[in-house]
């Protein structure tokens, strides 16, 4: 019975060592690529050889990547703005009003999401050309918004919904209006879930690549999906790895870092957009 | 008494101006960059519009569909690269969801037994849903390279080929190459929804089937799997209405090559690179339909089952 339960545990942290193994190693490559310079970015060592910075500087040196980064912040954060305002107010009166046509309303915006985003890409183009939007930045915070906001509205809703009743009643007894009771009294109670919500959202607005490279035309206007997409060498055959694998490896990180700073929000906020919905 | 009521259903009559006051910009948002490029993409498919001058077109019917010129099929549907691409779109869905799926549920499985570590490991597993899918392609496509690629070197090196392999160049496995890099990179997604099913299931049911003595995987088969259902039909549904409208990953490992061309691919590349909107749009509208019947379906269906559960 004992050896029976030992090698039981030693199954299981074998297994947890190969799915760790698994997740990890990709990009553990990709750094230790980025950090190789010269000849020895072609060494298929595992152990980090040839340590440098020469890659990154390339990165920076041979295209505006630092604008491309600013360019990527810059749109992510105005769509997770814009996305939670307009999805805080829908989701009060989504999930705090009963009036006939909610539930097909919530389906039909759930819908949305499941848009494939090349069905709104010719319809959108002309959109962006009539504005006079292309090849430019709002072109990508306005098409960005069909990716963020149908989620936003739909998971700040379920969360809306398990709040107390109490809460408004009291609220309108006092002869509050709507406006102040989002901003007095929900506001504050949401906090958590916007920042479950917001950061899903930036995460989709800073990995989106479709509309970011049909929108725009020039290196100065590109996004870091983008950016990285196109990089080339020489020829087609020769492409920049290590200057690639910086790249990567440099919009990558403070991603990483968001996700295992905010690990149970972020699992919190998929679970909740699926599993309720 | 009646006085109250006049006066709660008034109030009640404004508290529903409110909602749609509320609900209002958010509509307008949605109407702007949802519907209406929508519609415009549906009309486009009727018509000869063309990228260089999209406000000049004609509009021809059903001829980007199908249409006969002497005595010679045209259009989308005889265009035999378009049903390549259907296929190929069809069979990554298939392919990728399956895998994810058995994945998946194996990594959920060990992140719901409790071990010293575990919060780190399921911060480790979480990474590759958080690396951008861009990246995810291009780390691959250098771990894949046929002459400095890692993973030929480790293949080489235990003799399980002999040559070098151009994983993402030779058409028979540059799609395997592509549903490789999707299910490491959203297999933490499926596994977190499925963790989320797991975690719901009371422990009763397993203290009773424990005291009984009965096997872990007759647990999992009459136990687990059965509860765990709604989440895992859940997950399934929207991986595979994702993995539909694939462009991304295709687009950066193997580009537009004709082979691993997925639906939203030879859209793009009809609309863009070609020029031709027309096609482009309908080629886009055919996948909307797609995925729109699909969700139809789903939604209907699980209507049925989650009642009660799904719109409150």
């Amino acid at each position: 019975m004992k050896a029976d339960k030992l090698l039981r545990r030693a199954g299981l942290y074998l297994l947890v060592g190969v799915i760790v193994m698994y997740s990890v190693f990709p990009f553990y490559y990709a750094v230790i690529t980025s950090l190789r310079s010269g000849s020895a970015i072609f060494s298929t060592s595992i152990v980090p050889s040839a340590i440098g910075l020469d890659n990154y500087a390339a990165t920076f040196a041979e295209q505006p990547f630092a604008r491309n980064i600013a360019n990527s912040v810059v749109v992510s954060s105005v769509v997770v703005l814009a996305s939670l305002f307009l999805a805080t107010t829908a989701a009060y009166a989504l999930a705090r009003v009963s009036f006939r046509g909610r539930g097909l309303l919530l389906l039909t915006i759930l819908s949305v999401s499941m848009f494939p985003q090349v069905a709104v890409l010719s319809g959108m183009f002309e959109l962006v050309r009539w504005l006079g939007l292309y090849n430019s930045l709002p072109a990508l915070m306005l098409s960005n918004m069909i990716l963020t906001l149908p989620f936003t509205v739909w998971v700040l809703t379920t969360f809306m919904r398990e709040l107390p009743k109490e809460l408004e009643e009291a609220a309108i007894v006092d002869g509050a209006g709507d406006w102040v009771i989002v901003r007095r009294v929900f506001l504050p109670l949401l906090g958590p879930a916007l920042v479950t919500t917001g950061l899903l959202a930036f995460i989709a607005a800073w990995n989106e690549f479709l509309f970011a490279l049909t929108f725009t035309l020039t290196n100065e206007q590109r996004t870091v999906p983008v950016a990285i997409a196109l990089i080339t060498g020489a020829s087609a055959r020769e492409l920049p790895w290590g200057r690639l694998m910086a790249a990567s490896v440099i919009v990558t990180v403070p991603l990483i870092a968001l996700v295992l700073v905010f690990q149970r929000r972020i699992i919190a906020g998929l679970t909740a957009g699926a599993i309720k919905g | 008494m009646v006085a109250i009521d006049a006066r709660g259903s008034r109030l009640k009559r404004e508290r529903v101006r409110t909602a749609w006051l509320f609900l209002s910009p958010m509509l307008l948002v949605l109407a702007v960059v949802a519907a209406w490029p929508l519609l415009r993409t549906i009309w486009f498919g009727f018509t000869d519009a063309n990228l260089s001058a999209l406000g000049q077109w004609r509009f021809i019917g059903l001829d980007n569909y199908l249409a006969r010129y002497d005595g010679e099929w045209f259009g989308l549907l005889a265009d035999p690269h378009w049903w390549n691409a259907v296929t190929n779109t069809l069979w990554f869905t298939f392919v990728s969801v399956a895998l994810e799926t058995v994945f998946g549920m194996i990594v959920a499985l060990v992140l719901h037994t409790p071990f010293s570590g575990r919060g780190l490991v399921r911060a480790a597993v979480l990474i590759p849903w958080a690396i951008p899918t861009i990246v995810s392609a291009k780390m691959w496509s250098w771990m894949l390279n046929d002459q400095f690629g890692v993973i030929n070197a480790m293949l080489l090196a235990v003799g399980l080929v002999d040559a070098p392999v151009a994983w993402t160049a030779d058409p028979a496995t540059a799609m395997w190459a592509v549903v490789a890099v999707d299910v490491w990179k959203t297999t933490p997604f499926m596994a977190l929804l499925l963790l989320a099913g797991l975690q719901m299931i009371p422990r009763d049911c397993y203290e009773a089937a424990r005291i009984d003595g009965v096997g872990p995987l007759r647990v999992f088969l009459k136990i687990t799997l059965p509860l765990l259902r709604p989440a895992l039909i859940v997950a399934v549904v929207f991986r595979g209405l994702d993995a539909l409208r694939v462009f991304d990953l295709i687009y950066v490992i193997t580009s537009n090559s004709r082979t691993t061309m997925s639906m939203s691919v030879y859209a793009r590349q009809q609309l863009v690179d070609f020029q031709e909107v027309g096609i482009g749009s309908a080629a886009s509208t055919l996948l909307f339909l797609v995925i729109a019947m699909l969700t139809v379906v789903v939604l209907t269906a699980g209507r049925v089952e989650l009642s009660g559960r799904t719109v409150r």
